[in-house]
């Protein structure tokens, strides 16, 4: 049975129609073509599918596709301007030296986003705690908390 | 995997009754259980009944104790300032559950209703004696979190009834808890074994300032515990819970009842802890052995009741700087 559905993805609003087994990650991977949100575990464990829905950082790869409807939905490909302007986190990244083989740094980049547009100066604790469903098997995760704090406001 | 029907209710009401008549459904609310059982295939019902978009399951009610609707997130729990404070072990239950990730889309009942042994707002909701409310087709009642859980993954609910709060009491300044959740890692790991307690004491006003500055020296449990007793430190109620120590999370009643209106004291602590080892069954499993978890039950009883113990004494320190336990 099929279901059609309408939301907000990365500001413009989209109808489709959806089996309601499809999480948000196979419909934004495989309906959309937006293949930035990667999925590591699809368990929930890892973050590599992290997207933002509603300002609130979520495991795209266990979330029913038919709960976005009506819903915001921010991914990867939605964080950079419509020019190519990098966003200062993703540009931070970058100049940080917070990337290695890249896999987990659309994740990363989610999480930390909701956390900066909650919260324009948090804690080093709160950085980890925003990252604590992110796993990176290649940084070590100092770089990244480093490029975090670096786009925090008053730095 | 298998399609199924997708329903999105928008009343109790219409939620139960859409799980009298329709055949094979389950609800589901958060999904972080039921979306990971489905990906595994163990799971393969033909209707999802969702509850994520009922008005009135999500709310925090802090006048006269406290309710908490079944749909709440850990992540909206984590944030109340209120929760922290008199209902401390929750927080340290919600504030350790998953990762954000997690913790912004997963509920409160779906943890319990899940009903798994290492379920961490379990301890916590034990402790500090909560009640289930529960809808069915005929109906509300409320029963004692206890009654709730019959075994892993199992509860008393039947297929048609829904968990919509839970109520606690309301608790004063003499009355501290706290959660301890034992793992390996400190993010995202289920506990080898978890611990809540709750402690109402009574102590004689003007020891109140010595007490404090006890919790502030560097001395070790044992030595803080003589003073405690030396100032008159009373235990009125107390409620001792377990998790992953046998198929449900269970409280330790007997160390309750012979703890219950004693001075508190080094000795007691020793006995408590043993006591409390005693209820449990542990069992080995890849996470932890069983006689590992005994010797651990000792020692988190301790701490928990300390713990909570320091929260009364400190309240406004009990988050920072915080001591070992
Ligand atoms: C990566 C990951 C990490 C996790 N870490 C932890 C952890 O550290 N600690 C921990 O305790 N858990 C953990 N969990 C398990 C899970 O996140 C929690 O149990 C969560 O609270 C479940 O809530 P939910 O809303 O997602 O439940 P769902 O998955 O939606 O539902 C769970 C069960 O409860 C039933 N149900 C839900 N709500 C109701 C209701 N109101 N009435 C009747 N039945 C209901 C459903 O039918 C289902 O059987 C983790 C899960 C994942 C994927
Ligand atoms: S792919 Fe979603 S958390 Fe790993
Ligand atoms: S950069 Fe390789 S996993 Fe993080």
């Amino acid at each position: 049975m099929k279901y059609e559905i309408s939301f907000l993805l990365n500001n413009d609003k989209v109808t489709v129609e959806v089996d309601p087994v499809w999480t948000l990650l196979y419909t934004l991977r495989e309906v959309f073509g937006l293949t930035g949100t990667k999925e590591g575990c699809g368990y929930g464990e890892c973050g590599a599918c992290t997207v933002i829905i509603d300002g609130q950082a979520v495991n795209s790869c266990i979330f029913p596709i038919l709960e976005v409807e009506g819903r915001h939905v921010t991914t990867i490909e939605g964080v950079a301007s419509k020019d190519g302007t990098m966003h200062p986190l993703q540009k931070a990244f970058v100049n940080e030296g917070a990337i290695q083989c890249g896999f987990c740094t659309p994740g990363m980049i989610m999480s930390a986003k909701a956390l900066l547009d909650a919260k324009e100066n948090p804690t080093e604790d709160e950085i980890k705690d925003a990252i604590e469903g992110n796993l990176c098997r290649c940084t070590g995760y100092v770089r990244i908390i480093d490029a975090i704090k670096s786009v925090s406001k008053g730095r | 995997m298998k399609s199924y029907e997708y329903h999105k209710p928008k009343t109790i009401e219409e939620a139960i009754s859409l799980m009298g008549s329709l055949e094979d459904a389950k609800f589901i609310a958060g999904g972080t259980d039921v979306m990971v059982l489905i990906k595994q295939k163990k799971i393969s019902s033909k209707c999802m009944v969702s509850l994520r978009n009922i008005d009135g399951l999500a709310y925090i009610d802090t006048q006269n104790g406290l309710r908490i609707g079944s749909g709440t997130t850990h992540n909206t729990i984590d944030e109340n300032g209120h929760i922290k404070r008199y209902y401390s072990a929750l927080t340290d239950a919600t504030s350790r559950l998953g990762s954000k990730q997690i913790r912004n889309v997963a509920t409160i009942g779906g943890n319990i209703c899940n009903a798994a042994p290492s379920a961490d707002t379990a301890c916590p909701l034990l402790a500090l004696d909560a009640k289930a409310v529960i809808v069915g087709q005929n109906g509300s009642k409320t029963t004692s979190l206890d009654e709730f859980f019959l075994g892993p993954g199992k509860t008393i609910l039947s297929k048609e009834e829904l968990l919509k709060e839970f109520v606690m009491p309301l608790y004063g300044e003499n009355t501290g808890s706290a959660y301890i959740k034992h793992t390996r890692r400190n993010a995202m790991d289920l506990p080898i074994l978890g611990v809540a307690t709750r402690i109402t004491v009574s102590l004689p006003d003007e020891n109140i300032s010595r007490c404090k500055d006890m919790f502030c020296t560097i001395d070790s449990i044992s030595n803080i515990l003589e003073r405690l007793k030396d100032e008159g430190v009373k235990c009125e109620d107390v409620m001792i819970a377990m998790g992953v120590v046998a198929p449900r999370p269970m409280r330790a009643k007997n160390a309750e009842s012979v703890m219950k209106g004693k001075i508190v004291s080094s000795e007691l602590f020793e006995e408590i802890g043993n006591i409390a080892a005693g209820e449990a069954q542990p069992r080995d499993s890849i996470r932890g052995e069983a006689w590992y978890r005994t010797e651990m039950i000792k020692v988190l009883v301790k701490r928990a009741l300390i713990k909570s113990i320091d929260r009364v004494i400190r309240p406004d320190e009990a988050f920072y700087p915080e001591r070992l336990w």
